[in-house]
């Protein structure tokens, strides 16, 4: 560290408490970024001292990240300039919770399991599961734009957000939305927010509504042949009545993934019973909630479905086993989630791809990561979700030079082929040394000089998180 | 406007698809809201090019511009507040793809919302957000609304239905974004635009997701002798985490309006009703129409009537659809408000409103979305005079505040417009309004598309017009 930043950095002791104020290397070091720690890491208790720290950061131009828990970091770009980490889980309060009215709203250092807690002594859940639950917050899962499987029934964030409060890059506490379930006052400035790696604006406060904790939910798993299977069970599904909390294809190099992850390598996840997944076959795992003649109803149909497109196997979960239904159900959903964190421990050089289809697509664009894969010999491992979001983790067996050309190869034709198919792809993690030569964000489009100008809206001198996004925003 | 640019927008959209005259723009003066604007000409594109070309030649003579679907809005979104040019797209109609398959459709912006629902109808699938004026209002004006509807309490608003946009910037320049896949790369632009009020950009294509018919639709009817157990009933099913498709409340002076008018079989000497949808699948919706019909009754509805047929579903809902129409033929204007409040303040908010009522001398009634506490009250009065028109503006001011006071909002449908802009102070700082406004200025500079709507303008309420029977003919809410 320069003696200019120290000098410049020890006039945050105005702002920022002393127990707030990080330097100690050892500790910059978990911040890090791509191997770049910044020069000081702040712990702020109030949107307040926020707003002076990025006036400040502002006048010296220095450039801050936001971060809660750090389990997401490494998605993105690194940035190109990273001198003040902005830790928010200090700001982990529950600022208004009114059941009644199912409305919330945090703070986004929150840990989302603490939330989840809370929620659930009322009866009530938040569909916002991430994954690195065990650690992640609030802030950071909406920031990051990551998914879970729930999506299927409840939409992402973007559904269920109903307002923010935040900092702008120029020092502006501004807001969007409000704290009740329907709004149309302003812009709906949260919206670009949700995924923007914190290149926007630092979020201070987060509304959203809650949901009625599902009573009773059946696990089902079905196993088929080939891909094409399994997606015409999707198919089957969409156009039938059914209305499924999760529906996931799972490839067998991911089942073999997760049946190989212990809750000695995930603390406090309870291990996947036999029978659920099918190392050699591609398994359909979806589950519903309802009363018994629902739950009845939908087994029945699924089962015909499943038969119908070539199951070789069709199971409720738990069915015959001791283990409850819930606990074994929760089990495997609780690995649905955690795929990435699974497949990241798998291999040096482990590469997450999430491709966008239309839903009718899957099939076809798990067919364009078979071919791309092919040549290379390079082993997959996939997991689709049933509404047009697959995440494939490729890995190599070395972090080398060639794994990285095999990788470059393989996701170039990802890219273009999603792009085919009516979607897009991109490069959620890699290894870092790599991110330069993978195009991770995918082809540009005609909206980035859209994005630009919301860009110099929010953060006029590019402090926030510079680089990071799509484009080097 | 004068002759030579007259000419060139004639030339742009054909001569036959621009209005000038006094007497031709009359309808266009208007929307569903009690504002009043003329614009100096009105322009009917037939194809993006032309809105693209409308929109560099309007940029190079620095004349106003404002997008107009139905112009069955409520805020005066799509009136020219500022005069200039009112683009209407009612010629831009078509449905330009259907994706049955992946359960989408590209349409043009004047596709009326009903007929897109009526036309995926055969494939079992429709768009989902329903408001009340869908048989004549635009999937465009529904997209620059954020639009919603009764059903919206269990399906989401227009937002929740678009996943990409085709539009035209102030600039001129013709921009796709949002993607017919999930999560589009990038910042969500699409997520801006739609209910940006017309403000940032002119709407020329629109990516619907369609949504599956439901097997089965329940209507209930439930009955009160008191509006608060219908306010607690709705309070009560909230946070039993009972969620119905959709919970519509009137009250005992709605009632008596609409049956006189639509013979919805309606109660006449009831305090209130909850007209309610549940649905799903067979089991689901048999199930959930029990359990509303529990927490009725545990809060003294009188009756609880189960539609018994779809004949006798419609008319009940052909009631709730055609209130507004209804309460126009008791009084020749009328002001709404739209504020939306806590569910679990509907009980102390309805209370309220009554002795706002009583204090300012004006009669209240209240039809509108329970479940999802999106509040209509409804000011009837005589626009020719003053002093009621005064009184009713007050009274609904005060409503407003309430709303905001108790954590609520001051449009939960409507959209702010030219007709909320002064109340906007109650919702934001300065700060965050100045923050919005940068936000337009990047897309829209000189605010040069659809001036002077959303945010204050320095002027007293005194400006706001009225007009008699100006709502006589709107199904609103």
């Amino acid at each position: 560290m320069s003696t200019r930043t120290d000098s410049v950095l020890a006039q945050l002791e105005s702002i920022v408490d002393a127990g707030a104020r990080i330097t100690a290397p050892e500790k910059l070091s978990g911040y890090a970024i791509g191997g770049v720690s910044p020069a000081i890491a702040l712990q702020p208790s109030s949107a307040q001292e926020i707003i002076e720290i990025v006036k400040f950061a502002a006048a010296e131009n220095l450039a801050i990240v936001p971060c809660g828990a750090r389990t997401k970091l490494e998605m993105g770009l690194p940035p190109r300039k990273y001198d003040i980490a902005l830790d928010l889980t200090r700001m982990d309060r529950i600022v208004a919770y009114d059941p009644g009215d199912l409305t919330l709203s945090v703070e986004p250092g929150i840990l989302l399991r603490n939330l989840h807690q809370e929620l659930g002594k009322h009866s009530q859940a938040l569909p916002i599961g991430a994954p690195f639950m065990t650690r992640a917050t609030v802030g950071g899962t909406i920031a990051s734009g990551v998914d879970n499987p729930m999506r299927q029934f409840y939409g992402t964030v973007r559904d269920f957000i109903l307002g923010v409060e935040f900092v702008t890059g120029d020092g502006v506490l501004g807001k969007s939305g409000g704290c009740v379930v329907k709004n149309v006052t302003g812009y709906d400035l949260h919206k670009p927010m949700i995924g923007s790696l914190g290149t926007l604006g630092i979020l201070t406060k987060i509304n959203f509504r809650t949901f009625p904790a599902p009573q009773s939910i059946r696990g089902f798993t079905a196993f088929f042949s080939n891909a094409q299977e399994a997606a015409a069970c999707r198919d089957a599904m969409a156009s039938s009545p059914l209305r499924p909390l999760l529906f996931e294809i799972v490839s067998p190099g991911a089942a073999k993934l997760i049946e190989s992850s212990t809750s000695a390598t995930f603390p406090g996840a309870p291990n996947v019973p036999p029978g659920i997944l099918s190392a050699d076959s591609w398994t359909v795992l979806t589950c519903f909630t309802g009363g018994e003649p629902v739950l009845g109803r939908c087994e029945a149909e699924l089962r015909r479905m499943a038969e119908d497109c070539g199951a070789n196997a069709f199971a409720r979960i738990g069915a015959n086993g001791a283990v409850p239904e819930l606990v074994q159900a929760g089990a495997i959903f609780w690995r649905l989630r955690e795929f990435v964190p699974i497949a990241l421990e798998a291999s040096p050089a482990c590469t997450i791809t999430k491709i966008s289809v239309p839903p009718e697509q899957i099939d076809h664009a798990l067919a364009a990561v078979r071919h791309a894969t092919e040549d290379h010999s390079l082993p997959w491992a996939a997991m689709a979700r049933g509404v047009g979001v697959i995440y494939v983790a490729l890995l190599p067996t070395a972090r080398d030079e060639h794994a990285m050309k095999c990788v470059a190869e393989a996701t170039n034709r990802i890219h273009a082929d999603s792009e085919r198919l009516g979607g897009h792809a991109t490069i959620p993690w890699c290894p870092t040394e790599w991110k330069q030569s993978l195009n991770i964000w995918g082809p540009q489009h005609g909206d980035l000089a859209l994005m630009k100008k919301l860009k110099s809206v929010f953060d006029p001198r590019g402090i926030l998180a510079p680089g990071r996004f799509v484009a080097g925003i | 406007m004068d002759a030579r640019l007259l000419a060139e927008l004639q030339k742009i959209v054909g001569a036959g698809n621009v209005l000038h005259k006094a007497e031709d723009m009359l309808l266009y003066e208007y929307d569903g809201s009690v504002e009043i604007a003329r614009p100096d000409c009105v322009v009917f594109p037939a194809s993006t090019e032309q809105v693209v070309a409308v929109v560099a030649f309007a940029k190079r003579e620095q004349i106003p511009l404002v997008g107009r679907g139905a112009g069955t809005g409520l805020s005066g979104g799509a009136l020219a507040r500022h005069g200039g040019i009112l683009t209407v797209f009612s010629k831009m109609n078509r449905i330009l793809k259907l994706d049955a398959e992946n359960q989408q459709a590209v349409v043009q912006p004047g596709v009326v919302n009903a007929d897109l629902s009526a036309a995926v109808a055969h494939l079992g699938l429709h768009f989902a957000p329903d408001p009340s004026s869908q048989k004549a209002c635009t999937i465009g004006g529904n997209v620059s609304e954020n639009s919603g509807g009764p059903h919206t309490l269990a399906y989401g608003v227009t937002t929740n239905h678009v996943l990409a946009l085709q539009a035209v910037l102030p600039t001129g320049e013709l921009v796709r974004i949002g993607s017919s896949a999930p999560d589009t790369t990038g910042y969500d632009l699409a997520g801006l635009f739609v209910g940006s009020e017309g403000t940032l950009a002119l709407i020329t294509e629109i990516t619907v997701k369609l949504t599956r018919l439901p097997e089965e639709t329940k209507t209930l009817l439930a009955i009160f002798d008191r509006v608060e157990d219908a306010t607690e009933a709705v309070a009560d099913m909230t946070a039993r985490g009972v969620t119905p498709a959709a919970c519509e409340m009137l009250d005992g002076w709605s009632l008596r309006a609409v049956e006189a008018y639509v013979h919805a079989g309606y109660p006449t000497d009831a305090a209130a009703v909850l007209l309610i949808d549940v649905d799903g699948l067979r089991e689901a919706a048999a199930a959930q129409s029990e359990q509303v019909a529990e927490v009725c009754s545990a809060h003294h509805a009188r009756e609880v009537r189960v539609a018994k047929d779809s004949k006798e579903r419609d008319l009940l809902w052909k009631g709730r659809k055609n209130a507004f129409a209804a309460v126009g033929r008791i009084s020749p204007s009328y002001y709404v408000q739209d504020g939306v409040i806590p569910r679990t303040k509907l009980p102390a908010t309805l209370r309220r409103i009554e002795e706002i009522g009583n204090k300012y001398g004006v009669a209240i009634g209240n039809i509108f979305h329970a479940g999802d506490g999106n509040l209509h009250p409804i000011v009837p009065f005589d626009a020719r005079d003053k002093e009621q028109f005064r009184r009713a503006v007050a009274a609904s001011d005060e409503i407003i505040e309430f709303c905001v006071s108790v954590g609520g909002t001051i449009t939960g449908e409507h959209g702010v417009g030219m007709e909320k802009d002064r109340l906007m102070p109650l919702m934001f700082s300065e700060a965050e309004l100045d923050f919005m406004k940068r936000v337009r200025e990047a897309y829209n500079p000189g605010g040069l598309l659809n001036p002077e709507k959303i945010f204050p303008v320095s002027k007293g309420c005194g400006e706001i017009h009225s007009r008699p029977g100006s709502r006589s003919e709107a199904s609103l809410g």
